[in-house]
Formats: structure tokens, sequence, C-alpha cells
């Protein structure tokens, strides 16, 4: 095992997660009138869990010292069998932590401006401080059953924050969808998990070669085999990616994402964009040796290829619904879908590095993006149809420079932005990857197309004039929201210096190399050429975006330029495919009927035996009852008459009271029947 | 004799209720309440007199009643017992606690509630069928009065129901112990498990009912057919749980609360004390039959769910659901004990899954009653909205113990229900397969629950509902830490039953 990084480094890590838990309880039990009080805390407890995480990044990037275990608590002990957790610190999981509290950090301190006026708004921060912990625990543990747990308590937060205006039925039918159609995949994760388990013996990922990502156990996984001839590894795998998919919001379980808009927008940046739909990536990148324990020569096996394949098709999807969206945030919430769906061909075409490059990117400018746009909902009053904005880089100057960054970080522009790379680097492997062409052409489809619907929403956001009739008239936000914007725009950046040809120093100190500067991996061949690409597709999407929205029409109710060329297509995507009319067709309405067939059945079936069964008790009773009656109780009166007649003839005799003597007789029988009884028995 | 002391305590308190009409209106549920407190305490002392024994039997008492047949009134506490008594204690308290004032005026309401305390307090010690039995009968009958007296409309013909179907299965569980003393001249629990262990209830039902022309597996497989039914009626196992939704809605809130809280325990518990200890040679063939059983309890009780309108219909059905889990897991372990580990998962899963939702279901149901109290009786599932709105603390309680319920991690239903499905999926691996849908479907009709009730506009009369007194919040506060600890910290409950685990482990082994 390596070295701990630095000797208090185990026990302060525990507090990165930790603390935002805490705060979340201890504002759960705070009266809702200390909202203010809440938020300090709130922000207060992820500023001290960011100042650990950082100091952990710090850490890992010492040559030599990159993985560290901290030890392993038991958690619970049944029969003489214990389950312990524990965290891990490597490079993979420092980046995310840091990332992860820093990214919410800046969002934390935005929703002070942007919750301002919410009544609940110490609550917000409650869940806000629940998810971040959850979250942590996700990206920091070193069990999958740890990792499990965290991620089903971001599901929670989740579904706490998608239903925080839960007055709204809109609000609150798409919390309950999120959950539900999350927990489609995790209940796939959860068998997988048992799965692992019972064939491995334990759970945590790293335990000095006997953990679950260590050759050892790898290749005992990779080594048995189950139905049709599927390696264990493999078939837990796809398991495991199925959860992934719920999470990250893959086709075919991605419906909640888009409704998951319905949250105040900066949950939207912070959970549905940046961090807690990148976790389905993360657990694949964590786990990603399982995926390729059965790997053939050529690098293929089957989880691999369908991570591959689903993230494409993903990405192409999510692309072109997006282009037919009218609503600012669930353009973007496509955008991640189609992101995500790209996170996952880097990881099917075995680009650990590059998902995660791609990962940490689309967290800063992604955030950035909504936040942005969380800034041009609150300056248009609540607006958010783009068909009514327009010419706002006029009124909101600030805003508009923070999202031409993020818009263009997100496109793809070449050299300065960090999105371009982290693109690059993902088509690339596609490229390479010899298990086909299939996912690298979905995704340059998919680039092509994300350059354009952002070119189009840019432009009707912030060029033309405005088309929103007779409002008040837009304004810029305050500075609290603001400052957070350029913080996340200089990380959007930023980042791509880390992430160049030339100096791919993410890639290899996420694999566990020393980086180098080479000035020359520029000029490769392969790397031109890509670069050309890149440079082509981002040129056209957005030049044909430009084409045909430069001049759209000042009329908000006028049809989109090109819903007419398109026509029913048009309408295809404006419903997403129908994904959600085919499962409402496909699931709930059969569900709905067959629960209404198990009642019947109840109704008609069971509770007719079970009363067959009771009348057949009660015949048996009425039975025994009258065989009572007839035969013991009519004996024992007629031998008590008997009794009573003969006292009656004794008593003429005696001329005694024949009550005392009855009595005294029908004593003496009764003790003596008992006692009779008793010496038989 | 502290022992004996015990399990006698709350019958005291019912026969002082009983005999003294001094007390008011007001005393006797006071006295109850006061008076149920007293075995959590004894309780608490007994436990710490035995802390770090890891199990084990902690206190017994015998007293030979019919020596010349053999029985013997023996009573002993081990971890699980201890477990099932606490649980015993707290929820009776809590039923107690929730009553309302007219029921608590009432001598006799307060009065059978303690007899079955005390009734129940037997069934989770005694070591031989019959003290067992008789303690498992005799719950019956306060239970009936308590449904048929202070139950709803459709009460009387559900007690009647519910009374007869379990004792048509009590009588069945009856006979066949009759014939295992017939045979083998015992009906000690210990004795017959040390029997079946060493083989020899086969000779000795050939030898007693050789003439009836069946083989002695066969007999030994009728026996415990006999006695699963008994026991599965009262969990229940469908298809013998019609009478439950009835039962459970008719009662008064408190009444369901000791019905699903501790009556469907007695089964449970009875499946793992009694059951897989006696008759380990005929559980592989009976397997499949149960794992049969098991799952479909597990489905219908969850799909079932989905299409009740009555609140407290879809948490009775939601019972039916989440007691499927426990016999899940007794079928798995039933199908074979090669995975060691993985039985000891599904065996301590059982026992924290029946402790879990006993506190979870009380909870539930009492939050149930909170709104009948609130709308005068009302509790349908679209008669509320937006209740989080002017109720939140309310709201939260019930959102916790729904959540809870739906296996969420951290909290205590996801501990017994990761242990059991890791238990049953290294036995019988498709059976956990299947079963998942069923934690899936909880999740959604738990979730539409929350959305009708507490989520939505608020309907303008409801606005005026109060949300919990302080008196309610007090009364949930210790049943939700009971929700939250174990969640966080399993150990808690599993250091008192892994002891038994292993035992339990080594009678399903036969000895050669």
């Amino acid at each position: 095992m390596a070295e701990p990084f630095h000797p208090y480094l185990p026990f302060l890590l525990w507090w990165v997660p930790l603390l935002p838990l805490i705060a979340g309880a201890v504002i759960a039990i705070l009266p809702n009138r200390y909202g203010r009080v809440a938020s300090q805390i709130a922000t207060g407890a992820l500023f001290l869990s960011c100042l650990i995480a950082l100091a952990a990044l710090l850490c890992s990037l010492t040559p030599g010292k990159m993985a560290s275990s901290i030890p392993a608590v038991t958690w619970l002990t049944f029969g003489d069998v214990a389950l312990q957790v524990g965290l891990w610190l490597d490079p993979m999981s420092a980046a995310m932590a840091a990332m992860v509290t820093f990214v919410a950090l800046w969002i934390f301190v935005y929703s002070i401006g942007y919750m301002e006026k919410e009544a609940r708004f110490g609550r917000f921060f409650g869940f806000l401080s629940l998810f971040c912990g959850a979250m942590l625990f996700v990206v920091l543990s070193n069990s999958l059953l740890l990792l499990f747990m965290a991620w089903e308590l971001v599901g929670l937060a989740s579904y706490m924050l998608i239903g925080f205006y839960f007055e709204k039925p809109t609000a609150a039918a798409a919390a309950q969808k999120a959950f539900i159609t999350t927990r489609v995949g995790d209940m796939a994760f959860f068998i997988g998990m048992i799965w692992l388990y019972r064939q491995s013996g334990t759970l945590l990922f790293y335990d000095n070669g006997n953990g679950l990502l260590e050759s050892g156990v790898l290749h005992s996984l990779a080594g048995a085999t189950t139905v049709g001839g599927l390696a264990v590894s493999s078939a837990a795998a796809l398991l495991l990616l199925v959860g992934a998919m719920g999470k990250s919001g893959q086709v075919p379980l991605h419906t909640w994402l888009p409704d998951a808009m319905e949250g105040p927008t900066p949950v939207s940046a912070l959970i549905h964009a940046a961090t807690m739909v990148a976790a389905g990536v993360f657990l694949v990148a964590r786990t990603h040796p399982i995926f390729s324990a059965a790997a053939d020569l050529n690098g293929l096996s089957l989880p691999l290829i369908a991570a591959a394949w689903i993230g494409g098709i993903t990405a192409l999807y999510a692309a072109l619904v997006a282009l037919a969206q009218t609503d600012i945030k669930r353009i973007l919430a496509y955008s991640t879908v189609s992101q995500l769906g790209f996170m996952m061909v880097a990881l099917g075409t075995g680009g650990v590095a590059a998902a995660m490059f791609h990962l940490i990117a689309h967290a800063f400018f992604k955030a950035l993006l909504f936040l942005s746009a969380g800034s041009v909902i609150h300056g248009c009053h609540e607006e958010q149809d783009i068909r009514r904005m327009g010419g706002l880089r006029h009124a909101m100057p600030k805003t508009f420079v923070t999202y031409a960054v993020g818009m263009m970080a997100l496109s793809g522009f070449p050299f300065v932005f960090s999105g371009f790379w982290s693109k690059e680097a993902i088509l690339h492997k596609a490229q390479i990857w010899p298990g086909g062409h299939g996912p690298f052409l979905l995704a340059g489809a998919a680039a092509l197309l994300t350059a354009f619907y952002m070119t189009r929403q840019a432009l009707l956001v912030f060029f033309g004039v405005p088309r929103r009739p007779g409002v008040a008239h837009p304004h810029e936000s305050p500075s609290v929201m603001l400052v957070p914007l350029y913080v996340l725009a200089a990380g959007a950046v930023l980042l791509a210096l880390v992430g160049t040809p030339v100096w791919p120093w993410f890639e290899e100190w996420i694999s566990g190399e020393s980086a180098r500067f080479d000035s020359g991996a520029l000029m490769k061949p392969e790397v031109m050429h890509l670069i050309g690409l890149s440079l082509a597709i981002v040129t056209l999407g957005v030049g044909a975006s430009w084409a045909i929205y430069r001049n759209v029409s000042s009329d908000s109710q006028a049809a989109d330029p090109l819903a007419g060329k398109l026509g029913g297509v048009w309408r295809f995507l404006e419903q997403a495919m129908g994904f959600d009319a085919l499962y409402e067709k496909a699931i709930i309405g059969p569900l709905a009927f067959f629960a209404g067939a198990i009642d019947a059945l109840e109704r008609q079936v069971f509770v007719p035996l079970m009363a067959v069964g009771e009348s057949c008790v009660k015949r048996i009773g009425r039975w025994t009852g009258v065989s009572d009656e007839k035969g013991l109780n009519d004996g024992f009166d007629r031998l008590c008459s008997g009794l009573q007649n003969r006292a009656v003839s004794a008593s003429r005799s005696q001329s005694g009271r024949p009550q005392a003597y009855l009595r005294a007789i029908g004593l003496g029988m009764s003790v003596l029947l008992i006692l009779y009884f008793w010496l038989i028995a | 004799m502290l022992l004996l002391s015990f399990l006698l305590l709350p019958l005291l308190g019912a026969v002082l209720l009983a005999v003294s009409p001094g007390f008011g209106r007001l005393h006797a549920g006071r006295f109850a309440i006061g008076w149920s407190v007293v075995p959590l305490v004894l309780l608490a002392a007994m436990e710490f007199q035995h802390t770090g024994s890891s199990g084990g039997v902690m206190t017994e008492w015998s007293l030979p009643w019919m020596p010349d047949a053999r029985i013997h009134l023996t009573f002993s506490v081990d971890g699980t017992s201890c477990l099932f008594l606490f649980l015993t204690s707290c929820v009776t308290l809590f039923s107690l606690a929730v009553s309302s004032k007219i029921h608590l005026g009432d001598r006799a309401y307060c009065a059978l509630i303690l007899v079955m305390e005390s009734m129940l307090f037997g069934v989770f010690t005694a070591r031989h069928f019959i003290p067992w039995f008789l303690c498992w009968e005799m719950t019956l009958i306060p239970a009936y009065l308590l449904i048929r007296l202070w139950g709803g409309k459709g009460a009387p013909r559900a007690a009647l129901r519910f009374f007869i179907v379990t004792l048509g299965g009590g009588v069945s569980m009856l006979l066949g112990f009759l014939v295992l003393q017939m045979s083998v001249g015992t009906m000690d629990f210990a004795a017959l498990s040390q029997l079946a262990a060493h083989q020899q209830l086969v000779p000795g039902l050939v030898k007693a009912f050789g003439a009836t022309g069946l083989g002695g597996h066969t007999l030994l497989t009728v026996v415990a057919v006999a006695v699963f039914l008994g026991l599965a009626v009262k969990i229940p196992v469908v298809p013998f749980h019609a009478w439950l939704p009835d039962a459970y809605a008719e009662a008064p809130t408190p009444v369901t609360i000791l019905l699903t809280g501790l009556l469907s325990k007695m089964g449970v518990y009875g499946l793992l004390r009694v059951f897989l200890p006696i008759f380990p040679e005929v559980l592989p063939g009976l397997a499949p039959w149960l794992t049969a059983l098991a799952v479909a309890t597990v489905l219908l009780g969850a799909i079932a769910a989905l299409a009740q309108k009555d609140l407290k219909r879809i948490l009775a059905y939601s019972s039916v659901n989440h007691l499927g889990y426990c016999v899940l897991a007794v079928a798995a372990v039933a199908t074979s004990c090669v995975d060691r580990v993985a039985v000891e998962s599904a065996v301590s899963g059982v026992v924290l899954q029946a402790f879990n939702h006993g506190v979870i279901a009380a909870v539930l149901f009492f939050g149930i009653g909170i709104l009948e109290d609130r709308s005068g009786g009302l509790r349908g599932l679209n008669d509320f909205g937006g209740l989080r709105a002017n109720m939140p603390v309310f709201s939260g309680v019930i959102g916790l113990a729904l959540f809870a319920s739906l296996g969420l991690p951290g909290l205590s239903g996801f501990v017994g229900e990761f242990l059991i499905f890791n238990g049953v999926f290294g036995l019988v691996p498709w059976a956990a397969a299947i079963s998942v849908i069923g934690l899936l479907l909880t999740a959604v009709f738990l979730l539409r629950l929350i959305r009708k009730v507490f989520h939505g506009p608020l309907p303008t009369p409801l606005a005026a509902w109060p949300d919990l007194s302080c008196r309610e919040r007090w009364l949930f506060a210790p049943a939700i830490a009971l929700v939250i600890i174990p969640g966080l910290w399993p150990q808690v409950l599993l250091q008192f039953i892994n002891g038994d685990t292993l035992r339990l482990l080594d009678q399903l082994r036969p000895i050669p």
C-alpha cells in the first residue's frame, strides 16, 4: 500500500464529506426563521471542506505517493463477517472532491443572492449541504457499499431539490419521476454490487491486494462465467452501467433529467449539470478495471462496447432534441445529457482520463452556463422562453460575457477553452478505438450539433432586438451572483492549460504518471488531423446557426426558422422523440392496469377463498357446538335432573333443606370430575 | 425469577386495572402508560447486565409443569429474544401513548393491551411448545376484542375473520406439534432441534405413524407444512393474507400499530426460531414452494399497494411486501446452507428487517392516525394535498419514515434489506433478482403517497390544520431516533444477534 500523503490527512479527509452532512443535519433542526444563519453554516462548512479537499489535491500531486487508503472502519458485522467501509484518495477522487467542493462553494454563494426571497431559504441550504456531503462520499469512498449508500442519498437530495417548489404539481411530479427513474438504475447497481460481493467476498476497492479493483480479485471475477458464457466481471459491470445510465441520464433512462429543471436554477447548475449527474460517469471510471477485466486483446469487452454505443447514441439524441427546445434551461439540460454521452463514449473507448477531464471541464462551464441562465431568468423576471428574450447583451453585459465564455467552452471553440481540448481528447480516443467507428461518428455529429444549438441559443437570448412585449426592462444581477460567474468562467478557460496535447498533465496525473512537456506533440499528424476536424466541426456548426438565426424575427410568436423546413421532424424533436409518451403507454399504463388486476384478484379470489375457509371453520364450530349442546350438556343436564330427582326423594325422606344438599352434591361431583381427569392426564 | 416477573408484569398491570374501578377516566390511561414503561426499564437493566456477551442465553426460568409428559414451562432470553422483547415494549408503549383520550379512558382497552404485551413476551421467550403456543393463541383474544370493540364500521366482520383465520392456522400448528409429541415424546424446541440435528425425527415418526403407509420423510414434511401454515397466516404469506387489509384498516390506529408492529413479527420469529431449527431435514424439499410463496408475497404486496386508495390499506399491503422479504430470506436459507456467509447475512437480515419494520410501521400508522384526527376520519389518498406547506414538521417526520420504508441508506430499513438481498442472492439468485422489482415498486407507491398527501397545492380547508403539537413531537422523537440510529450504526442491533446467528447456523447443518 502506498504511504499516506500526510500524517494528518486520514483524519482530516473524513471531514470533507462529514462537514456538509453535519451542516445539513444542524439546518434540519434549525427553525425556518434562521434562514440566514443556515446559509452561513452551510457555506462555512463547505468552505472548510473545500480547504481540506484542496489540501488533499495538493498532496496527491506528489509524484510516487499518488494513492492512499484511509483506514477502513467496520460498519456492521453479521454473524462473524465484518463489512468495512473506508475512503480512498487518488488523483481521480482528489480531483473530483476538489471540483465538487469548489464548484459547489460558488454555487452556494450564488444561491445566497438568487434564493434571497424564498420562504424556505434555510431549508434550501440544508438540502444543498446534504447533497454535497453525500456526493463527496460518492467520490471519496473506498467501498462499493459506501458509494452505493451515498449514491442513494444523492438521489434523495436531488428529489428534495427538484421538488423544492412542491406546491407546483409539475415540480412534485418531476421529483417523483427523477427518483423512480434513477431507482430503476439503482436497483441494477444494487444487484451488481451484491453479485460482486458474493463472488469476491469484498466490497472494498483497494485493500492491500484483496480489493475489488486489484488484480487478484479481478482475475477471479473475469475467470468465473455465468449465463451465456459471460464473465461475472462483465455481467456485474453491465449492471453497474445500468446504474450509471440512470444517474447520468443516458438513453433510455434520461427522461427525468429535462424535467428536473423544475428545481431552482442553482440546483440545476450544481446537481443536474455539474456534479450529481456526473456520478454515473464517475462510477464507471472508478470501477473501470471491472469493466475491462474480461477484455480481449484489443481491449474490448461487452460492458465497454455497451458504454461506448450508449454514450454515442445519447450524445447525438440529446443534441438533436436540444435543437428544437425553447426553454433556456431545457436546452442546457439536453446539452448536459449529450455531454454525459460524450463522457460515456470516452469511458467505453478506454479514455478514463479523457472522460474525467471532460467531466471536470464540463462541471465548470455547465455550472457557469446554468448560473448565467439563472441570472438571465432573474433579470427577465422569471421568463424562461428564449423566443421572448433577445437583445439582452445591452441590458446584461456582464452576464453576456460569462455566458459567452460558457457557451464557447461547451461548443468547443478552439485553443483557449477547456471544452475544445477535452472534447478533442474524447474524439481522439473514439477514433482510434478498435471496436468500430460508430461511437466516433455519433460523437462527431453530436459535437457539430452542440455548436449549432448553443449558437442558436446565444443568438436568440443576447442578440437581435428584445421580443418580450409589455414587461419591465431586464436588469443586471447583483454582484453576489456575478462573482461566482467570473470565477467559474476563469476555471472554464484555465482548465484548458492542463489538458492540451502539448502538456497532457491531467491525463498523465490521473493515470499515475508524471507529466512531461512535449511541444512536438501538437505537430504529430494524427493530432493535427483531429484538431483540424474539430475546428471544421465547430466552424460549421456555428456558421450554420449564425446563417439561420442571425436575423430572427422580432415577433415572439413567430415559428422557428428551422421548424418550417423540418416540419414533422421538428415536432418529433420538440417532443424529445416521444420517450415520455412511449413510457406512458408501455409502462405506466400497463402497470396501473396490472395493479388493478391484482387488486381485483384480491377482492374476487383471495377474499372469497378466505371466506370459504372461514365458513368451514364456522361450520366445524357450529357442529362441535351442537354436539356439545346435545351430547355433553344434555347429558350433564340429565345427570343433574336425575340427581335432583334423587335429591328430592332423599330430601323427602330426610325432610332437610334440599338446596343445600344439592349444592353439596354438585360441588362434590365437580371436584371428583376434575380430580379424575387430572389423575388420568 | 426476574424473568418470570418480567413476563407477568404487564399482566399484573392488566389485573390491577380490571379489579380497581376506582381508576377514573383520566387515570386508567396514565396508569397503563406508566406501567408499560417498567418492562422497558427492566429490559434495559437486563441488557446492561449482559452487554458484551454477544448473545447466548442471558437468563432462563423453567418449571416442570407436567413432568410425565415432559412439559416444562421454559422461558429464556437470548440476544434475538431480547431484541424482540425490546420491540414489544417499545411498540406497546408507543401504541398506548398514541391512543386517544377516549380509548385511554377505558380500563378494558388499556388492560387488553397490557394482556397482549404479556402474551407477546411469552411468545418471544418460551422454549417449549406448550407455553409458547398458549401465549401465541392468547394474543388473539385481546387483539380480537380490541379490533371488534374499538374498530371502525366493518370491524366486527374483520375481527371475526382475523380471529378465525389465525385460529385455523394455530390449530394446524398444534396438530403438527402433537404429532411430534406422539412420535418422539417431546415438544421442547431445543430437544426437537437436537433430534433433528441427529436425524432422529424421521425414525420416530415412522415408528409412531408408520401404519399410515406414509414414509417418514413425507410425514415430517406434512408436519412442517402444518407448522408453516400457522406461521404463514400470522405474517402473512400469500395466499393466507386476505384477512389483513380489512383487519388493519378497520382496527383503531393504535391497534393497527400493534398488529403490524408486533403480531406479524410473531410469525417471523417463529420461522426463524422454531421452523428452521426443527425441520432442517425437509427444508430443501419445501424450499422451492417457500421461495415461490415469498416472491409472490413480495410482488403481490407491492403491486396491490399501487392500486389502493385508502392510506391504511396502502400501508397494510406495504407491510405484506416488507415482511415478504423476511419470508424470502427464510426460504433462501431453507434452500441451501452451503454458502455460510450468505446464510449469516440472510438470517441477520430477517431479524433486522422485522425489528425495523415494526418501528417504521408504527411511525407511519401513527401518521395516518394524525391525519384522521385532523380531518375528522378521512384517510383517502386523494383527500389531502400540499400538507408540507402548513405541517412541515409532520411532513418531515413521515417523509423520513417513508424513505426508511423504501430502503434509503442511512435509515434503518436499508440495512435489513441489504443483508436479506445479499444473503438471498448468494443462495437463490433468481428470487433476489425478481424480488428487486418489489423494492422498485415500493418506491413508486410510497413516493406517490408523498406527492398526493404532502405535495401539490394546499386545499383551503386543510390550511387551518395545525402542525404537530408538543406532545406529538415528543411521541415521534424517540421513534425517529430508532429509525435513524440503527440506519447509521447497525451494530447497535446486530451485536445482540450475531451469536444467535452462528448458533442457528450450527443447527441447520445435520450432525453426521
